[in-house]
């Protein structure tokens, strides 16, 4: 994997934070907003940085769902767990995306091009059950158009 | 381009449907009155209005005429050509929305200040500074009767009041955007549609406490409603309403973003200043409430979007206008997302007092499927269900609370008797446990406890003795949990528990789920009479539960069967019965 490190462009965002209270979580989204994810060794430069312990920028990165270790599929997945979207049958959508990508919640599939998370509302309820493939949504998503949609996806390549 | 508009529904579901009838009976009577060049007539699939006969509505006139017979469309074509009104077929809902609050949504251009200036736009803020004062401000509120809309529903002139009488350097005003309730998205429709007045409304905050420094804690999920607020605080900026000496004043304010990171517990007070500190948000027993010692240890009132967007035309119409809104207790009016198993889901704002069944049944027309209400769910996580019989209760904090549920910031969930009161509450708690932030015990343990009760029970694993273990620790985690995410998680357990115990037993007694949701109840059988043996569920199980062949037909092996329910998706003859 590519050595990351703090770009010129990055740094600039970053320096815009540096000397503001409270200013962690706001850097992490910067930088996850950069990479899509956030990367170990910027971690470890950001604690030199801001001259604070490691371990207190992984408590709050493990502690917020919104933050990644690990870099993100091409297309990410988010399908709608909210209470509405459940009720109108979410669930069984995501059984139907698990088992044809065969990958879990939270996981990637081997060949990168898909990860998928379980997200809670993405506040368009009256389209339950909702699903966004990057930022595209579907709306009203019934089991038997998954397959389809997905293959949208898989032929682009 | 024609004049007008007329859309046309016949909304009566007793009888045949007639709405194509009545069209082309109206057509002909424009016709006759020269007018079909002029007015188009379109027929709609649903105009929002529900067994009222024939409706048509007529646009841009604003005109909707209800239970029209159809001798009566030749006059309403003569109307149209002499620009009247017939009174007597006029629409009188039952139960009317009133849209304070979503005031300006959809009608002014959010990212144009000047159209907010167009509606009365910084009048209250300049109203509070020219003319009231802090003190006189805080009266006002104080009349307006005002409850934060978040959940709790604390009177907000109390919250302004303590933190205004602590003596401090500085002290901070806090826009709560952190809507995690997963079905409710009033907040972000109110950011998105009208940012200005949340920005005016904080900035109210801040001159009545003497705050000179702001935050919006926004979700990060909502990249729109972020995008939107930046532009309204600096273009509020340009217009000298926010910085130094606001309004030629003494008064200055900063505002800022500060982003959420998918953290539900954030919402609650002292967790969320935790999180705009930097840090992991975990709450923090109170007292000291944030009115006192908040973010950095400093004064701060910290206030939901919706009381925020409240507060400008309260300060303008004064305190008295809004006290005579809404019921004895609870003042104004409240936006609720209404959704779930709901012909026309979607955000309802009406004066407090009105009864669910005017919300569910008059506005939202009741259920998709048409089968019957089951129960209503208010308040999301931490709310509780409503059952079918109680939905004539007038909404106010007060009447959701004494039924077992809360206001909570407004999600509505309808839910039919395909719904299982065992599978809704496991979801919620679900949800509780995934989001609890783990600090205290009886939040971390208690919800991973009951968690697996419920489990139990909807996979048919219950015992009776369940039941008063499921209460016992329910009471132990409203008790002593630190904040409301646990003191409020048990809710949608005790609630169902409460009104819905035959279910709960007949899950356990009986090993049988009435409303057909835990799957691990279930059983797939093959109606022999409908079966065309073709097959197609012998091919698709896959674990080959099904046995058989296209001569002697098919059965199911129930011990093999792992209740997939792909035989029941795939048959297209109806023949699989799901029980």
């Amino acid at each position: 994997m590519e050595h990351k490190k703090i770009n010129p462009e990055l740094g600039q965002l970053l320096n815009k934070w540096k000397d503001k209270e409270g200013n962690l979580i706001m850097i992490l989204h910067e930088i996850q907003n950069h990479h899509g994810y956030v990367p170990r060794e910027l971690s470890l430069e950001l604690s030199k940085m801001l001259d604070v312990p490691l371990a207190r920028i992984y408590e709050v990165i493990t502690f917020y769902n919104y933050f990644k270790l690990s870099p993100p599929g091409k297309h990410r997945i988010a399908l709608c767990m909210g209470t509405a979207c459940y009720l109108r049958g979410a669930a069984v959508v995501l059984n139907e995306i698990k088992g044809i990508l065969g990958i879990e919640e939270g996981q990637t599939t081997k060949d990168g091009l898909f990860h998928l998370d379980v997200v809670r509302c993405l506040g368009c309820c009256g389209l339950a059950p909702v699903m966004m493939i990057d930022n595209k949504v579907y709306g009203k998503v019934k089991k038997s158009e998954i397959a389809d949609i997905l293959s949208k996806y898989i032929k682009e390549e | 381009m024609y004049a007008k508009t007329v859309l046309i529904k016949d909304t009566d579901t007793t009888r045949e449907d007639k709405t194509r009838e009545a069209y082309t009976r109206l057509l002909d009577c424009l016709r006759e009155d020269n007018l079909h060049d002029h007015v188009q007539v379109v027929r709609v699939s649903d105009i929002g209005i529900y067994e009222h006969g024939l409706v048509l509505k007529i646009y841009p006139d604003n005109i909707t005429y209800a239970n029209v017979q159809e001798s009566g469309l030749k006059r309403i074509a003569d109307s149209i050509r002499d620009s009247k009104v017939l009174e007597e077929f006029v629409f009188k809902p039952k139960a009317r929305q009133l849209r304070l609050v979503l005031r300006n949504c959809g009608k002014i251009n959010p990212e144009s200040i000047d159209e907010y200036f167009a509606s009365e736009g910084y009048l209250g803020l300049k109203k509070a500074i020219s003319d009231l004062g802090q003190q006189k401000l805080i009266d006002e509120i104080k009349l307006s009767s005002i409850r934060g809309r978040g959940g709790a529903g604390y009177p907000t002139w109390l919250k302004w009041n303590f933190a205004r009488e602590v003596k401090a350097d500085q002290k901070f005003v806090i826009c709560n955007a952190d809507e995690g309730d997963p079905g409710a998205y009033m907040d972000r429709s109110i950011l998105e549609g009208d940012p200005h007045s949340v920005i005016e409304g904080l900035s109210i905050a801040a001159f009545a406490i003497g705050a000179s420094k702001g935050y919006f804690y926004v979700r990060a999920e909502y990249p729109l409603a972020v995008e939107r607020i930046n532009k309204a605080i600096k273009q509020a900026y340009d217009h000298g309403l926010l910085g130094k000496n606001i309004l030629g004043s003494p008064f200055s304010l900063d505002l800022e973003i500060r982003l959420g990171a998918g953290a539900f517990v954030c919402g609650e007070e002292t967790a969320l200043i935790s999180s705009i500190e930097g840090k992991r948000g975990t709450p923090h027993p109170r007292p000291p409430y944030p009115s006192v010692k908040g973010l950095w240890g400093k004064p701060t009132v910290i206030n939901n979007v919706e009381t925020l967007a409240n507060i400008p035309q309260i300060v303008l119409k004064g305190g008295k206008w809004f006290s005579k809104i809404g019921t004895q207790t609870s003042k104004g009016t409240k936006v609720f997302a209404v959704t779930g198993k709901v012909k026309n889901s979607g955000l309802v704002e009406i004066a407090m007092g009105a009864t669910l069944r005017e919300i569910v049944m008059d506005i939202c027309g009741g259920t998709l499927s048409g089968k019957p209400i089951k129960a209503v769910q208010t308040g999301g996580p931490s709310g509780g269900v409503i059952p079918q019989d109680l939905l004539d209760t007038p909404v106010d904090y007060e009447n959701l609370q004494k039924l077992g549920s809360i206001m909570g910031s407004g999600g509505m969930i309808v839910m039919d008797e395909d719904d299982c009161m065992v599978d809704i509450p496991k979801f919620y708690l679900g949800f509780c446990v995934e989001e609890s932030c783990g600090k205290c015990a009886p939040c971390r343990i208690g919800g991973f406890q009951m968690l697996n009760y419920l489990k139990k029970i909807s996979e048919g694993k219950g015992e009776i003795s369940d039941l008063p273990q499921l209460k016992r620790i329910s009471q132990a985690m409203q008790k002593a949990s630190l904040c409301g995410l646990g003191q409020t998680a048990s809710n949608p357990v005790l609630s169902t528990l409460k009104y819905f115990e035959a279910e709960y037993k007949e899950h356990i007694l009986n090993k049988h789920c009435p409303a057909g949701k835990c799957s691990h109840l279930i059983t797939y059988n093959i109606i022999e009479e409908k079966c065309k043996r073709c097959g197609i569920c012998f091919t698709n199980c896959p674990v080959n539960a099904i046995v058989g062949d296209k001569e002697k037909g098919y059965s199911v092996i129930q011990e093999k069967c792992i209740k997939c329910g792909r035989c029941f998706d795939v048959c297209k003859f109806k023949a699989i019965l799901r029980k």
